[in-house]
């Protein structure tokens, strides 16, 4: 079989060491996440604030700056079909890969773009710091040409972003990202704080650029509305670790750990009124974790040894994996 | 039928940019709806429709530029502040920030009962606290002594909740209130919502952009967009069977927890916001897909589909 893993993480233990009046203060933010993501594919994060998938992204980004630390485990990409571990990247070699091979879409649009240039000088500067232009002309011709394609209006670049609405400003964001075509596209909640009808058209980009570029998204967000609409694959974090990962019809049709189950069946539906619960409890601290499973306070289906222990990963089908003592001790190792 | 708040023809004017180039924006434009006791009324739509705005009137942060606003058919006189804000309490959307981090959270329900003269004594004011903390599912207890760092955005969202239930208000203005709070936590504090409807018989105005929230808990909505109410009747009528195009728009544009019901077909969006609203006649009519010469021209008025108020001059045959 050919091996199509473009991002790999292996037992990944990523914590924000804090000092706190002379004391040291451990934020685990990322703890023991396998995840092996594939080429051509858009990969979905879905978790609540606080549950460490921000912090995951920076690791698979490779912009891990203290006080965040990678304490154990590591992150490869597979850079012309050979893996390369990140941690032993240079800063110039990393500085490369980033928007070249690697490209990142944040969530507020308007702290990304400079309010005080036109959306064509930040063109501009992007496309002279990564490409060696010869002529002034160039830089602008190839960001035309790009929106063009993009199927966004060319004269976008003459504005400040202050005149674009925030749809427009995130798709131009969006379009930043991908002017290099980038193998991997890594987005941060890019469409929470837009309303639904513009959320569609971003969502609609996205899916557009994927479909052009072959290449790989991981989108992370909590709404699972989104991943219903766009991902090929999800993975539930909860408490700085994936729980259950599986495709996306899979996750909706069969949730098997019993977060991802109140997850799913807690949303509302149209033309269906009948009563939905949120799951009990609140998500605990990443500073002050649960032992065993991190899930088992919040629980209906406790039992004495997910107090003690976290289980490893249980395939409970093809390409769907859950870490629940409800379905087995589980195994941990090389994500396929 | 017995209306508990009514909001005629309410309008507030925004003037935007300097002397030279000055542009006036209606942000809520001659708007119209009233609330029944016992009953949760949803006010949705994108951000800049001017649901907020809306709020922010009836709670007297904004003075309106010109309608009126009926409590319990009384007018608010300035002399009748306290009876009216008695009867209308409020929530807001970041429950991180509607509460100070240096003060404790149990300030706020003392301050209120002060406020409202709604105890004589320290005892009978806590015995309140605790009865209108236990409705939320928490108890005087929890929060005594702790500040809002100590506890979980949906856990001050139940506090924001009772407190707004101390002096007993027929209606509770909710400003987005689980926009901020936790996915896993969200259906508590809508469900909630539905409890205190049914047990207390108060009235909710919940001022939302999630559709489907407003489906599960709400009676009836009505659809705001650049100002207007476009649609507007119960919610089996309004997202069900959407009737403005906008309307169905909106609906179609939600994303499903469904795999089965992925998104089909591509949408235009609008470059940039002010054009809507300066814009003659229907202000969606630049997006429109059935647009006509007379949505250029003239604003449409309200016709009674079925029921429902739909602002959209397709349903000019019906009666108006």
């Amino acid at each position: 079989m050919k091996n199509n893993t473009i991002l790999r993480t292996e037992r990944l233990h990523a914590h924000y060491i804090l000092d706190v009046y002379g004391k040291a203060k451990v934020i685990k933010a990322v703890n023991d996440v396998d995840l092996a993501i594939q080429e051509d594919e858009i990969y979905g994060i879905a978790g609540e604030s606080g549950c460490g998938k921000s912090t995951l992204l920076k690791a698979l980004a490779a912009a891990v700056e203290p006080p965040l630390r990678i304490i154990s485990g590591r992150v490869t990409y597979r850079i012309a079909g050979a893996e390369v571990d990140v941690s032993t990247l240079t800063q110039e070699e990393k500085r490369k890969l980033r928007m070249e091979y690697i490209a990142y879409v944040p969530q507020g649009s308007m702290s990304v773009l400079n309010p005080v240039s036109r959306i064509r000088d930040t063109y501009r500067d992007f496309i002279e710091s990564h490409i060696s232009v010869h002529q002034k002309g160039e830089a602008f011709a190839l960001a035309k040409e790009h929106l063009t394609e993009l199927g966004l209006p060319v004269k976008i670049l003459d504005a400040y972003p202050h005149q674009l609405s925030g749809g427009m400003r995130q798709r131009v964001t969006i379009a930043l990202a991908t002017l290099l075509k980038p193998r991997i596209i890594i987005g941060d909640e890019p469409t929470t704080a837009l309303d639904v009808v513009v959320q569609r058209g971003v969502v609609q980009l996205l899916k557009d650029v994927q479909a052009k570029l072959k290449n790989t998204i991981v989108l992370v967000t909590h709404d699972m509305g989104v991943h219903a609409n766009i991902a090929d694959r999800i993975g539930i974090m909860y408490a700085g670790k994936i729980v259950e990962e599986a495709p996306t019809e899979k996750i909706f049709s069969a949730p098997t750990h019993p977060y991802t189950h109140y997850l799913i069946n807690s949303l509302p539906k149209f033309g269906d009124k009948s009563p939905r619960e949120s799951v009990p409890g609140s998500p605990p601290s990443l500073a002050n974790l649960p032992t065993g499973c991190p899930f088992h306070p919040r629980c209906p289906h406790v039992m004495d040894i997910c107090k003690q222990e976290m289980p490893g990963y249980t395939q409970v089908a093809s390409n769907h994996k859950v870490a629940c003592w409800l379905v087995g001790e589980g195994t941990h190792g090389k994500a396929a | 039928m017995e209306k508990l708040l009514e909001v005629e023809h309410l309008t507030k004017t925004f003037t935007l940019g300097s002397v030279i180039s000055r542009v006036r924006i209606t942000a809520v434009d001659d708007i119209s709806f009233y609330i029944k006791p016992a009953e949760i009324f949803a006010l949705a739509g994108e951000s800049g429709c001017g649901k907020s705005t809306t709020a922010r009137i009836i709670m007297g942060f904004e003075h309106a530029t010109s309608g009126t606003i009926i409590h319990s058919g009384k007018k608010e006189a300035k002399n009748e502040k306290v009876w009216f804000t008695e009867g209308i309490q409020a929530i807001f959307q970041d429950p991180f920030a509607t509460f100070n981090p240096l003060r404790m959270v149990e300030q706020y329900f003392f301050e209120t009962i002060q406020n409202y003269k709604l105890a004589k004594s320290k005892r009978e004011a806590i015995e309140r606290i605790d009865a209108k903390l236990r409705l939320v599912g928490l108890t005087y207890e929890d929060l005594a002594g702790k500040y809002p760092s100590e506890f979980s955005g949906g856990q001050l969202q139940r506090i924001s909740i009772a407190r707004a239930l101390l002096t007993d208000p027929q209606l509770i203005i909710a400003d987005e209130p689980v926009s901020m709070v936790d996915a896993s936590l969200r259906m508590s504090i809508v469900n909630l919502f539905k409890q205190l409807r049914d047990e207390l018989g108060v009235s909710v105005l919940y001022i939302t952009h999630d559709l489907a929230t407003a489906y599960y808990v709400c009676d009836r909505i009505a659809i705001m967009f650049r100002g207007k109410i476009v649609e507007m009747g119960t919610v089996e009528q309004v997202l069900m069977a959407p009737k403005h195009p906008y309307t169905q728009l909106l609906r179609a544009s939600i994303p499903e927890a469904d795999t089965a019901h992925r998104w089909q077909g591509e949408i235009r969006l609008s470059d940039t916001e002010q054009d809507e609203y300066l814009r003659q006649g229907c202000r969606f009519a630049g997006r429109c897909p059935m647009v006509m010469d007379v949505c250029r021209r003239v604003t449409p008025p309200q016709f009674d589909v079925d029921g429902a108020l739909v602002a959209c001059h397709l349903y000019a045959e019906t009666k108006q």
